[in-house]
């Protein structure tokens, strides 16, 4: 186990579920919301020649994918260096261990 | 230099780079071979997946399919978009973590059963296997237009390069080769858009010039135009599509999760160094992806206003057939263009009612759109490199996941396990060089159904694959009877209904007899989630995933530790 206790593994682990799952329903509001089911409603909007709607099904909803995995990905590091669980921490120590094995501080 | 030379210039200089590449990094262990030795840059593996995901049909048809679907072409768009959001948050990091080569490993270790693995081998190969037929399909197409070879030639040429750089560097001289057949694509597929866009509406960005008024000074919205023009002519408004909401909802979610149970999408997460790679990876493979899905809608209509407006002429009273641009007489000659003069006027006239007089295919939009718009020749030769650029890239990374599942998860973990790691490498070249001459005789023979086939594979996929990794990673108790019984009842219905619709009675393919309006195409959505429920009810009467399963579970559940990708 990489985690501190068991405590700390569940910790982590619900704090993941909840970012992905309100990221998901995001993706779920936008492209299944405004891109499909409220469409013909958004579409009484305009946004210059664009159709609301018609806008989030064809352009809006793949730039706000792009923003949700951006966010994912940025929080996620964060999530892993606070637990002590992120991968570049490996590396450094080693190197840290061999220095102190070669010049004995 | 005329658009002949030219064309061959193009496309023989970036065959040229393809095959550099391919001797540069050729491969020395299955290592290199399936994984590319776990040591790709995730920005230059972000490209390579692009590449590897778009295909000669988002290339060649997907804009062409929008300019004629209209709204309803969005389930493309959103579908083949949105499941990289699912790929980046519910699957690519744990299956990183997992550390394994390829999709059916993860689920033969995860649910401990051979069986499973056998059966996740095969559906990894089927759908494979009528994807790569399509794009062979791709290159001859692109061949027989542009290099005036026949079909077969074209098909023949294509084979030879996948099997150069495919056979020598796996998934190594795959990655690389891909990075540069993005870049080839993604300007072949831009280039034209934004002059188009310049000329229609003084935009340089098509994404923004789609949307803005038209520069002839009339003031009205360039889709307002294509509305009005439109309803004229007898079609549906093209910003309102004709598809009921239900059917273009259960489309776009079967896309979707079809893109995140695609073996051959999966795999590419398991070449980067670490979990967070994996992580950002899927976030610049959708960046580079969102470049062309975003201009398309836009090339989708300059090409319907554009197409529309040279055959009916200014005065939208057809145009004399003498006075037809070249464009129309060129691809009449492939069969994809046709004209019926029924009222005798000697005058070409489109239409969505009983006054209509042409036939176009709508693979042919993207292709002819710089002829159409009037391009230099450079630009249309530029094009034809950019389709040959996707159909090959696409038909490389298949051919590595039919040689992997092979050689790997079939010889090495199931019949011959005593095989050294050279044999094993020599199996998976023999494996992928019997693909190849398979995926070229369908591409030269293609059954009736291939482009029908294409579209169903992401049903099977994610009626199949995608509850099976889902409930492996967000459920540790799930259990092999769970999982192996949700796979056979999704893929079993989701087959079942396409092959009732589109085989065995397809005068009954009409939207009253679907069941809640749920065309064969969205179906796959609901066998995912038939497969959900039938896995997650089995596996509350059958015993819970042994102790060591579970701890696997929580272990590839956060980054740290995460080794390279391996294979045992």
């Amino acid at each position: 186990m990489s985690f501190e206790s068991e405590q700390h593994a569940d910790d982590y682990w619900k704090e993941n579920l909840r970012l992905m799952l309100s990221l998901l329903a995001i993706w779920f509001a936008v492209s299944f919301g405004c891109g499909i089911l409220f469409a013909d409603a958004l579409n009484g909007i305009r946004l210059g020649g664009f159709k609301l709607g018609f806008w989030f099904a064809q352009q809006g909803s793949i730039y706000v994918f792009l923003v949700l995995i951006a966010v994912y990905v940025h929080k996620m590091n964060k999530l892993d260096k606070k637990y002590n669980v992120h991968e570049d921490h490996e590396e450094p120590d080693e190197f840290e261990e061999a220095l102190e094995e070669e010049f004995g501080q | 230099m005329d658009i002949q030379t030219l064309t061959f210039l193009i496309v023989g200089a970036t065959f040229a780079i393809y095959i550099g590449i391919a001797i540069w990094s050729r491969a020395g262990s299955t290592h290199d071979f399936y994984v590319a030795s776990g040591g790709v840059n995730p920005v230059a593996n972000g490209m390579a997946t692009a590449a590897d995901w778009m295909s000669a049909a988002s290339f060649i048809s997907m804009a062409g399919l929008i300019s004629f679907m209209g709204y309803d072409g969005a389930v493309y768009l959103m579908g083949w978009t949105g499941g990289y959001v699912l790929l980046a948050l519910c699957l690519a990091p744990y299956l990183r973590k997992f550390g394994k080569f390829t999709v059916p490993a993860f689920i033969g270790d995860r649910y401990y059963s051979n069986t499973a693995r056998t059966v996740a081998v095969i559906c990894a190969v089927f759908v494979s296997f009528t994807y790569v037929a399509g794009q062979m399909r791709g290159v001859g197409v692109v061949f027989s237009r542009f290099l005036e070879v026949d079909i077969t030639t074209g098909v023949i040429i294509g084979m030879a390069i996948v099997f150069f750089y495919a056979v020598l560097g796996g998934m190594k001289g795959i990655t690389y080769t891909q990075v540069a057949q993005y870049c080839v694509l993604i300007c072949a597929y831009l280039v034209p858009a934004i002059f188009i866009s310049i000329m229609m509406t003084g935009h340089v960005i098509p994404q923004i010039g789609f949307g803005a008024e038209l520069s002839d000074g009339s003031g009205t919205y360039l889709l307002d135009k294509l509305d009005g023009l439109s309803t004229e002519l007898g079609f549906a408004e093209y910003t309102s599509g004709t598809k009921s909401t239900i059917d273009v909802f259960f489309i776009t979610a079967a896309l979707m999760v079809g893109t995140a149970g695609l073996p051959h999408v999966i795999v590419r997460f398991f070449t980067v160094p670490k979990v967070r790679d994996a992580r950002k990876s899927a976030g610049w493979a959708l960046l580079f992806i969102a470049l062309l899905y975003t201009t398309a809608p836009a090339i989708a209509t300059f090409a319907r206003v554009n197409m529309i407006d040279t055959i009916n002429g200014p005065d939208a009273q057809g145009t004399a057939y003498e006075e037809a641009p070249s464009w129309i007489t060129n691809w009449e000659s492939t069969g994809l263009i046709a004209w019926e003069d029924k009222n005798g006027d000697g005058k070409m006239f489109y239409s969505g009612d009983a006054r209509n007089e042409m036939k176009i295919d709508r693979d042919i939009m993207v292709l002819a759109n710089p002829e159409i718009a009037d391009l230099p020749a450079w630009v249309i030769a530029l094009v034809a490199a950019g389709g040959i650029a996707a159909a090959l890239s696409t038909s490389a990374g298949l051919l590595l996941v039919i040689s992997t599942s092979i050689s790997h998860d079939l010889l090495k973990r199931n019949l011959m396990p005593n095989i050294s790691d050279k044999q094993e490498l020599r199996y998976a070249r023999i494996a992928s060089a019997v693909a190849i001459c398979i995926a070229g005789y369908l591409g030269i023979n293609p059954p009736g159904f291939v482009a029908q086939v294409v579209a169903f594979a992401f049903g099977l996929a994610a009626s199949s694959f995608f509850p099976a990794i889902i409930l492996g990673i967000f459920s540790k108790k799930m259990n092999k009877e769970g999982a192996i019984a949700g796979m056979i009842s999704g893929i079993t219905f989701t087959a079942a209904y396409i092959i009732y619709f589109k085989f065995i009675n397809p005068a009954a393919n009409t939207p009253e007899n679907w069941w809640f309006g749920i065309s064969p195409e969205g179906i796959g959505t609901l066998g995912m989630l038939l497969n959900f429920a039938v896995a997650i009810v089995v596996a509350r009467f059958t015993s819970e995933a042994p102790k060591a399963v579970q701890e696997m579970v929580a272990d590839i559940r956060f980054p740290k530790g995460a080794g390279e990708a391996s294979a045992h």
